[in-house]
């Protein structure tokens, strides 16, 4: 298995002290090369359950498992270098760095893992995505669809085993958000890697065999709050 | 793409007030260089250069003052000795004088004002000082001179030849064969009518001979005016010995019988500003023979012996010390506001990069790897700032130099001081210091919630 979770707790301390609870999931699995939709209401805690499986927020309770190592439980240096080699992320909002080019970006993806910065895979990366005629620009320089493609590049630098997606094609437009998803899906199935996509589109939803609903496998029901706590 | 390239990335990407951050730190290790190498240079001109001779012989009057302008060039010289009291002083028996160099002065050059000093070619085969060590510095010729030599000594063996340090050479542009004339040096601004020519140009020492235009003795006195008038020279030696040489007055009597010599100048109607003095002898004889010739000299009304080295030793500690104290104190100061300016910039850059902190958190770098890279940013805004202040420092000396040097002061632009060297690891220190705050920052960063933001 790519990912299993096992009894995930996860709640969150509310201004007045009292916990508000996020995450309660019994199990989840996910296998290797697997790709998946998963859909859930605003609130409902999807943001933190990608968060909590990539090691960025910790649970309250239960394991993570990531190519059968418990992450969870590892101190937070070595669970930083496991997120670096073996999970990649691609956000809502890009993330890129707005001082570094495209190639830079990229390379910057693999500063942080064991391995050395690629120079080469990097550029094959941006070939992929139709970027090497934008190598040389910086963010600021490219448009929502190419800094999406960026991402998604600079999300698979080091050979993850699972991608985290957290609504990818939502700030793209129409036009580029067909392209982006099956750059994410293809680039997935050639390298065999794990999917995990966000989404509350169904249109998007709907092009993968496995869709789950969050409130399905998470026992707290969807709670009206901010977005950090989301 | 090491933590050292990110870092540089980020401060180019705030340009401006990296830029800024920077020149400020530039601005503090530049003054700092500064006050370390003029420091340095004033205190090599002052205490090296003392160590020329071992004592000075001039006129009553302050000691101080004596040694300023027998040696340094700097001041008006006073009331100047009658030229038989040189002559007596190394006629004298016993006294252990190895070297009496009579000099004269009072004269500029009509180009650049150098000074004009009238002496004996002596003046050049004596070490004009010595290093630490002890070892001897002896004037070299630049340029090959007149009469094919190398070295300073057998200068000026003509009434007018005249020798140029190498600034007067550089300024003027005078070289071997150039006539010059010299502008008496009273209030009248005179310009004497005999010509001297340059027959060797000194190559550069660093002390005040390199601004020194030197002629021959004998042709300082044959310039018309220079000469003391015979029956004032008489009375003034009668009134400074209580009695008149024998030569005196022969030369009165020629005078009274109408006759006008066009030999050379008697010397009743000769002077000296100085007499450089050095004494024979292992180190405890010399002091004995010193502190003699020293009271005997300074119990009379007419004349004193000093130590330059004492002189300027106290000199430097009264005067030149607790000003280079204060002038580093500030400029330290300026370097820790400096510090503090970095520390305001990168702190409030830390409000706009926190999400660039999470994002590199997010694709893994551990908390220690953020805090190094704002740490290098602050290393980066240091060392840039101190490698341009150090150019900054060394220009501006080179610069000024020239101007300095006609104050007296002769400072060689490339001279590097070794306190420089103490700026490195401050600076390091500083930006550590600095860039701590930021890091924690940076390092304290919550990685969700700054995303989710």
């Amino acid at each position: 298995m790519s990912l299993v979770l096992e009894n995930i707790r996860k709640s969150y301390r509310e201004p007045d002290g009292r916990a508000l609870p996020v995450l309660e999931i019994e199990h989840f699995e996910l296998a290797r090369g697997e790709q998946v939709a998963l859909i859930g209401a605003s609130g409902g805690g999807k943001t933190t359950l990608l968060n909590v499986i990539a090691g960025i927020t910790s649970p309250d309770a239960g394991r993570v498992m990531i190519d059968d190592t418990d992450t969870s439980g590892m101190p937070e240096p070595v669970r930083d270098r496991f997120r670096a080699e073996r999970i990649g992320f691609v956000y809502q909002t890009f993330n890129l760095l707005p001082a570094f080019t495209a190639l830079e970006n990229v390379l910057l993806g693999m500063s942080f893992s064991r391995g050395r910065s690629d120079r080469s895979r990097a550029l094959e990366l941006l070939d992929s995505v139709g970027l090497s005629h934008r190598l040389d620009h910086r963010p600021g320089q490219l448009s929502v669809g190419e800094q999406q493609r960026v991402a998604v590049a600079r999300a698979l630098a080091n050979q993850p085993s699972l991608l985290l997606a957290d609504e990818p094609t939502a700030n793209v437009d129409t036009a580029n958000q067909q392209t982006i998803l099956d750059l994410l899906r293809e680039a997935c199935t050639t390298g065999q890697v794990a999917l995990l996509l966000v989404t509350h589109a169904n249109e998007v939803a709907e092009q993968f065999d496995r869709v789950e609903q969050l409130a399905d496998f998470n026992a707290v029901r969807a709670v009206a709050t901010t977005e950090t706590a989301s | 793409m090491n933590l050292w390239t990110i870092a540089a990335k980020s401060v180019r990407q705030r340009a401006l007030a990296s830029g800024l951050t920077s020149l400020s730190v530039a601005l503090g290790v530049m003054l700092m260089i500064v006050v370390l190498v003029a420091n340095g240079m004033v205190e090599r001109m002052f205490a090296q250069t003392a160590t020329g001779y071992d004592l000075v012989v001039g006129p009553k009057g302050s000691q101080l003052e004596l040694v300023l302008t027998s040696i340094y060039r700097i001041g008006v010289a006073g009331e100047p000795l009658p030229y038989r009291f040189y002559r007596e002083l190394i006629e004298e028996e016993g006294n252990r004088i190895s070297d009496a160099v009579p000099i004269t002065m009072g004269d500029v050059t009509q180009e650049g004002a150098f000074p004009i000093i009238g002496t004996t070619p002596e003046y050049f085969a004596l070490p004009y000082m010595h290093e630490a060590d002890g070892s001897p510095r002896r004037f070299r010729i630049r340029t090959t001179s007149l009469d094919g030599q190398h070295s300073g000594e057998g200068l000026i063996r003509n009434p007018f030849d005249a020798a140029i340090g190498a600034v007067v050479a550089r300024q003027n542009g005078w070289d071997v064969g150039t006539p010059l004339k010299l502008v008496h040096g009273g209030s009248d601004g005179h310009v004497h009518d005999e010509t001297f020519t340059v027959t060797g140009v000194l190559a550069a020492t660093g002390t005040p001979n390199d601004r020194t235009v030197f002629v021959h003795l004998d042709g300082f006195y044959m310039i018309s005016g220079h000469e003391k008038p015979l029956s004032e020279a008489i009375a003034r030696e009668e009134e400074f010995f209580g009695n008149i040489s024998e030569a005196s007055r022969q030369a009165l009597d020629a005078e009274t019988a109408g006759g006008h010599s066009h030999g050379p100048v008697p010397e009743a109607q000769k002077e000296v500003t100085a007499i450089l003095v050095n004494i024979e002898g292992d180190i405890g004889e010399k002091v004995l023979a010193e502190s003699r010739l020293m009271s005997r000299l300074n119990e009379g009304i007419q004349a004193q012996a000093v130590k330059p080295m004492v002189q300027i030793g106290r000199m430097m500690q009264t005067l030149v010390e607790p000003i280079r104290s204060l002038l580093i104190a500030l400029t330290a100061l300026i370097i820790a506001v400096s510090g503090i300016g970095i520390f305001v910039s990168i702190y409030n850059s830390m409000a706009d990069r926190r999400k660039e902190i999470a994002i590199m958190r997010a694709l893994g770098a551990r908390r220690q790897t953020v805090l190094t890279v704002i740490l290098a940013e602050s290393t980066i805004l240091c060392v840039v700032g101190g490698v341009v202040g150090f150019l900054m420092a060394h220009l501006l000396i080179l610069v000024t130099s020239p101007v300095i040097a006609g104050y007296g002061l002769v400072i060689d632009p490339w001279t590097f001081a070794w306190g420089e060297l103490v700026l490195v690891p401050v600076l390091i220190a500083l930006a550590s210091l600095v860039g701590f705050v930021p890091g924690m920052t940076a390092y304290r960063t919550d990685v969700a919630r700054t995303l989710s933001d």
